[in-house]
């Protein structure tokens, strides 16, 4: 594991993301906002992995950062199975999960080219309408949204 | 303040609906009542719609009320690429309410939560509609005299209807029992059936219309069947007259049997029904006034006690 760990270089302290599916690397890069950090930002792409499904996955060690659980929790939209592990000293202090909030503010773009939220400068926001299927539901327009077809919003 | 903005029936409790229709009927013995003196409402239509705008201002006139507001998108900035939220915060400054119609799904809830004062939803595109809702409720009531254990057939297009989907998940608590006639095209989405199955409401399809589909009905709500919907002009021709409710369809209809339409019609109900005793759209659509004055006054406050004071 250590040996595996190391195809992407290890930071002293900071935030390791694991097990991203590699489709969903940008994604998860846009909801963190990566592109704006100051501090050293590593990214393993298409490493392989028996974990994901695809075989492969992708991971992101970002040094001298430590999200909110607001933050990271984003990250279930789009990829609910990732490995959080916070580093301290080389050493793995935490590992976490991410876990769906009640409401996504701000992150997932609705599809429905009617709703209000495609055609005003206003947050979208959704609720889980049913956590089991995966099901959102735009509280806007109403209408339902499988997680398996959320697309981002795009950040500004 | 609480915003006690109305986006929706959907959620309204037993209890509040039965409160509404209690206000309505107050204002149906007296639809003169002051309660808005030195009140100013906005009817805001960005998308035209004869019919709601004259009754939400009827209502509001007979409230009292000075309206203010525009008809027709095509007069004002919203054309000019101002956001519907600086035009809500506008007009805002101005009024003490806003009636508001909008072509977009959600429009309504946005208003709400930027607005200082309270918005009432006039239909937002094909998402909600509370005020027909509440007059099919009121009309349903003042028919057969109760709500609970009802048989209503949902005729037309049941697809992309939204008064039929919104009457059905504002019936919930009624235990009612609904048929639902459509052409295959326009039958009631899976999502309307599965929030059936969720709330304990029992349904039946049918696949024919006529005098014995329609016996065991208390109420007959009849909707458009819309050319536009079909992909298929030669499938609309089909099916267009076989939706078409005729006189001598209801030979075998319940005495109480009341029949509803959320008008304008086009081609659903024959003329020669009107002067039946199961035609009842003409009254429905008069009911939309003591509805709108209720649903006014409910959002600006006023209680069913300053109701029967006035
Ligand atoms: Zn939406």
């Amino acid at each position: 594991m250590k040996r595996k760990e190391l195809l992407v270089a290890a930071i002293e302290n900071g935030t390791v993301i694991d097990h991203i599916p590699s489709d969903k690397l940008f994604d998860v890069v846009s909801l963190l906002h990566l592109e704006r950090m100051k501090t050293a930002v590593t990214v393993g792409f298409n490493l392989k992995s028996k974990i994901t499904d695809q075989g492969h996955k992708s991971i992101i060690k970002i040094a001298d950062k430590f999200f909110t659980d607001e933050e990271l929790n984003q990250l279930s939209v789009v990829a609910p199975n990732v490995t959080l592990c916070l580093i301290r000293d080389y050493e793995v202090a935490e590992k976490r999960q991410v876990k769906m909030p009640d409401m996504l503010e701000g992150i997932v773009h609705c599809p429905n080219a009617k709703c209000i939220t495609n055609n005003e400068p206003m947050r979208t926001r959704f609720r889980v309408a049913n956590r089991e299927l995966g099901i959102l539901q735009c509280c806007y327009c109403n209408k339902d949204l499988p997680l398996s077809e959320v697309k981002i919003v795009e950040q500004q | 303040m609480e915003n006690r903005s109305l986006v929706t029936i959907a959620n309204h409790s037993r209890e509040k609906i039965e409160y509404l229709i209690k206000m309505a009927s107050a204002f149906e013995q007296n639809p003169n009542r002051r309660l808005l003196e030195g009140k100013v409402v906005a009817t805001l239509f960005f998308e035209p719609s004869t019919r709601t705008r004259l009754s939400f201002e009827t209502a509001a006139n007979r409230l009292g009320a000075r309206v203010i507001g525009f008809a027709d998108p095509k007069v004002t900035s919203g054309t000019k690429g101002e956001t519907l939220k600086d035009t809500i915060m506008m007009v805002s400054n101005y009024a003490d309410l806003i009636v508001m119609r909008h072509y977009l799904e959600g429009a309504a809830q946005y208003a709400s939560e930027v607005a200082p004062i309270p918005i009432v939803n006039a239909g937002d595109g094909a998402n909600q509609h509370p005020s027909q809702t509440m007059l099919d409720l009121y009309t349903i009531h003042q028919t057969q005299g109760r709500l609970d254990n009802l048989d209503i057939y949902l005729v037309g297009d049941l697809k992309y209807g939204r008064t039929v989907h919104s009457l059905l998940m504002a019936m919930r608590h009624f235990n009612p029992t609904f048929h639902f006639i459509a052409p295959e095209e326009l039958a009631m989405p899976a999502v309307y059936k599965k929030y059936c199955d969720e709330h304990g409401i029992r349904y039946i399809e049918h696949s024919d219309f006529n005098a014995e589909t329609i016996s065991g009905a208390d109420i007959l709500y009849m909707t458009r069947v819309q050319k536009e919907r079909f992909a298929d002009l030669d499938e609309y021709e089909l099916v267009k007259d076989r939706y078409l409710l005729k006189r001598n369809m209801l030979t075998k209809a319940r005495e109480n049997m009341k029949i509803l339409h959320p008008l304008p019609r086009v081609n659903e109900i024959e003329y020669s029904i009107d002067d039946t005793p199961h035609a009842y759209y003409f009254q429905q659509a008069r009911n939309g006034l003591y509805a709108r004055e209720a649903l006014i006054c409910d959002v600006l406050g006023i209680t069913l006690d300053d109701v029967l004071k006035a």
